[in-house]
């Protein structure tokens, strides 16, 4: 009994033996500590991480330095490597498919929450979130199958003759495009955007809507210029957690994608992802510099998403000192 | 209070019992005669590993060999860190690499592979024959057009569409990919100098599919373009490919004899087997061949595992080559085998 008391002193680190034991068989000085070490433990891995990206990268860092995220060419053979094409084949499939995703998720969430009524929204919410838990590859077969045909026989023509003018639709089309690999993850992060954003606006309080309505405003009146409003920050959070799975999306993105590391300003041409550059070349990558520049577009992404975070909290921040002011 | 405390110290021995359970019977298992090797590398010959180090396993129950598929390129890396007993890779080791690794790491063919064109083009089934310089047109983004009269030449009478052409290639880093422009920088020193040869490069033209199922599909679905994939793929699943011109003059279509015949025409072989059979310049040898390797150390220093990899070796050079080509592989020449069955007698 002695020696077990003293092995679990020893984790707890107590001041005074009895007053501890006391509290240790309440749970608190347990609890506490177990949880403790469980939270230290996720800064723990960020920190890991964050140095072994950087540390794996050394090769690439000490030849191009800076250059690298601004180089155009990639060439294991010449082992002459810059990230631009795939940092920007990431942004930009990741813009799109919030421009797609945004007002059809955020259009959604409004209807379930506010318009539909109590069982076709929640009927709906629970179809909503089972496509969340679909796998990547999944849509990556239905992007292959379905819509890339779908883009390059239907959508491409139309969007040629009204918008050719602009550079983003110009160019030929084989369907596999920057448009494809944008359009796949609006559809992927649509579920998670409609089921955060309805939480949200249902968790509005009632009063808000009661004394918008007593006030004389419709119905759609209440929802647009007072439940909406009210819910903005959990949306906001929404959409920047969409992104977060948008700019880090592999498998169906370089399913689609063209895979071609060129910056087309066109939305009609390939490109190529980050994520999907690293998965596609590291099994086979030999050379150490070759893994070593990969690692390195592994780090530019873990910052993309760092700072794209940070951003979001600080929008949610800004919005909600607004709202209460 | 004394019932907890109990139960606590009960817990602890009940799991310090199943430790000591766990590591006896680790101990234990080498001494019962068990030979456990550990391979990883190359996915291209898998299929035909699979089967031969569980038809092995079947024949010796008492060696186990365990084989990942993790690409060659971590093959190689395993096998210069000495963290696996063998490695398997779809193109030989560097001499660079080679001075990386701790002992001196030997190359054994195993069997022999191709890569074919593949294509789609509207209204055309029959066969299209290829010329190097047609083919390194293409890749190179040089000849644009299936009416290109480099491509009318070499196929007459076919309608050739006036179409562009639409290029693909792989987008993962592959052996496919490594034998598939080793063969394009052979017959086109502009592809040597812009190129160059990996297993993944900076293809000038081009859309990237993912696997040989990636280009596959690409093709099918996209009208004028051409890909390449590996004859195996292209076997299985019954696509049309097309034939290609080798410098003996021949238009030679792949199949597992031509295959072979690429690896038999091969004029002074290396002792160290490193060496590029692409463009080979036999009467019925296919162009675009190759060996892949098992990748051996030669010093082992476990004897049990010294003689079950020089027992397999030799088993897998004799009766294993009898089963590649029921997995569409091509099986090693005659000249190959014995000569590598003299090597086999070099590991110490």
């Amino acid at each position: 009994m002695r020696s077990s008391s003293t092995i679990v002193a020893q984790a707890g680190a107590p001041r005074r033996a009895r007053t501890f034991r006391q509290r240790l068989f309440h749970g608190d000085q347990i609890a506490h500590a177990v949880t403790f070490i469980f939270a230290a433990s996720i800064i723990l891995i960020t920190a890991l991480l964050f140095y072994e990206l950087y540390s794996g990268a050394g090769l690439t860092r000490q030849k191009f330095g800076w250059s690298f995220l601004m180089g155009r060419i990639w060439d294991p053979v010449a082992l002459e490597f810059g990230a631009l094409p795939f940092i920007y084949g990431t942004l930009v499939t990741s813009a799109v498919a919030l421009i797609i995703g945004v007002p059809l998720g955020v259009g959604a969430a409004i209807f379930l929450a506010e318009l539909a009524p109590i069982g076709v929204s929640s009927g709906l919410a629970f179809i909503i979130e089972l496509l969340a838990a679909v796998p990547s590859v999944i849509y990556g077969l239905l992007a292959i199958f379905t819509l890339v045909p779908f883009l390059r026989d239907d959508v491409t023509p139309v969007l040629q003759s009204t918008l050719g003018f602009l550079p983003f639709f110009q160019g030929v089309s084989y369907g596999v495009s920057l448009l494809a690999g944008g359009s796949i993850l609006a559809i992927m992060i649509l579920p998670f955007i409609i089921s955060i954003s309805r939480e949200v606006l249902l968790a509005v309080p009632q009063d808000q809507r009661e004394a918008s309505l007593a006030l004389g405003a419709t119905r759609w009146e209440t929802t647009w210029n007072v439940v909406v409003p009210y819910a903005k920050a959990g949306i906001i959070g929404s959409i920047f957690l969409a992104l977060a799975r948008a700019l880090g999306e592999t498998m169906a993105v370089t399913m689609v994608i063209g895979n071609d590391p060129k910056i087309n300003l066109s939305l009609l041409g390939p490109g190529y992802s980050i994520a999907a550059a690293i998965a596609n070349e590291f099994t086979e990558a030999t050379s150490d510099m070759h893994i070593s520049a990969l690692i390195e577009l592994g780090f530019v992404l873990f910052c993309i998403t760092i700072v794209v975070n940070a951003v979001a909290r600080l929008l949610i921040l800004t919005t909600t000192r607004r709202a209460k002011a | 209070m004394k019932r907890v405390l109990l139960i606590l110290t009960l817990a602890l021995l009940c799991i310090s019992c199943v430790d000591s359970d766990t590591s006896r019977t680790n101990a234990a298992a080498p001494q019962a005669g068990q030979v456990l090797i550990n391979g990883a590398g190359a996915t291209f010959p898998t299929p035909i590993y699979s089967k031969w180090f569980s038809e092995y396993h079947r024949k010796f129950s008492n060696i186990q060999i365990n084989y990942q598929s993790i690409g060659s390129g971590g093959g190689i890396r395993q096998m210069i860190e000495g963290t696996v007993d063998f490695g398997a890779t779809d193109g030989p080791m560097t001499d660079e690499q080679l001075q990386q690794a701790k002992t001196k790491i030997l190359h054994f063919p195993t069997v022999l592979g191709a890569v074919v064109p593949a294509y789609n083009i509207a209204g055309v089934t029959q066969d299209i024959n290829f010329t190097p310089e047609a083919l390194a047109g293409i890749f190179l983004g040089k000849i644009t057009k299936w009416s290109d009269p480099e491509l009318k030449k070499a196929n007459p009478g076919i309608n050739l569409p006036d179409q562009n052409i639409v290029v693909i290639h792989r987008s993962d880093g592959s052996g496919t990919t490594y034998v598939w422009v080793d063969y394009l920088s052979k017959v086109s020193p502009e592809w040597k100098s812009k190129v160059g040869v990996n297993t993944s490069v900076n293809w000038p033209v081009g859309l990237g599919g993912k696997g040989n199922e990636g280009v596959a599909g690409l093709v099918k679905q996209t009208p004028n373009s051409i890909g390449y994939v590996e004859l195996i793929y292209a076997v299985q699943n019954k696509m049309g490919y097309g034939k290609v011109r080798n410098p003996v003059g021949a238009m030679i279509k792949a199949d597992l004899a031509s295959v072979t015949a690429a690896a038999a025409s091969m004029k002074n072989m290396p002792a160290d087997f490193r060496v590029s059979i692409t463009n080979a310049a036999g009467k019925d040898a296919y162009p675009i061949s190759s060996f892949t390797w098992l990748l051996i150390p030669s010093k082992i220093q476990d004897a049990a595992k010294k003689k079950a990899l020089t027992e397999f070796l030799q088993w897998m050079l004799t009766d294993g080559q009898n089963m590649v080509e029921a997995l569409s592989y091509a099986r090693l020449p005659k000249e190959v085998v014995a000569m590598e069955q003299k090597t086999i007698a070099g590991i110490q």
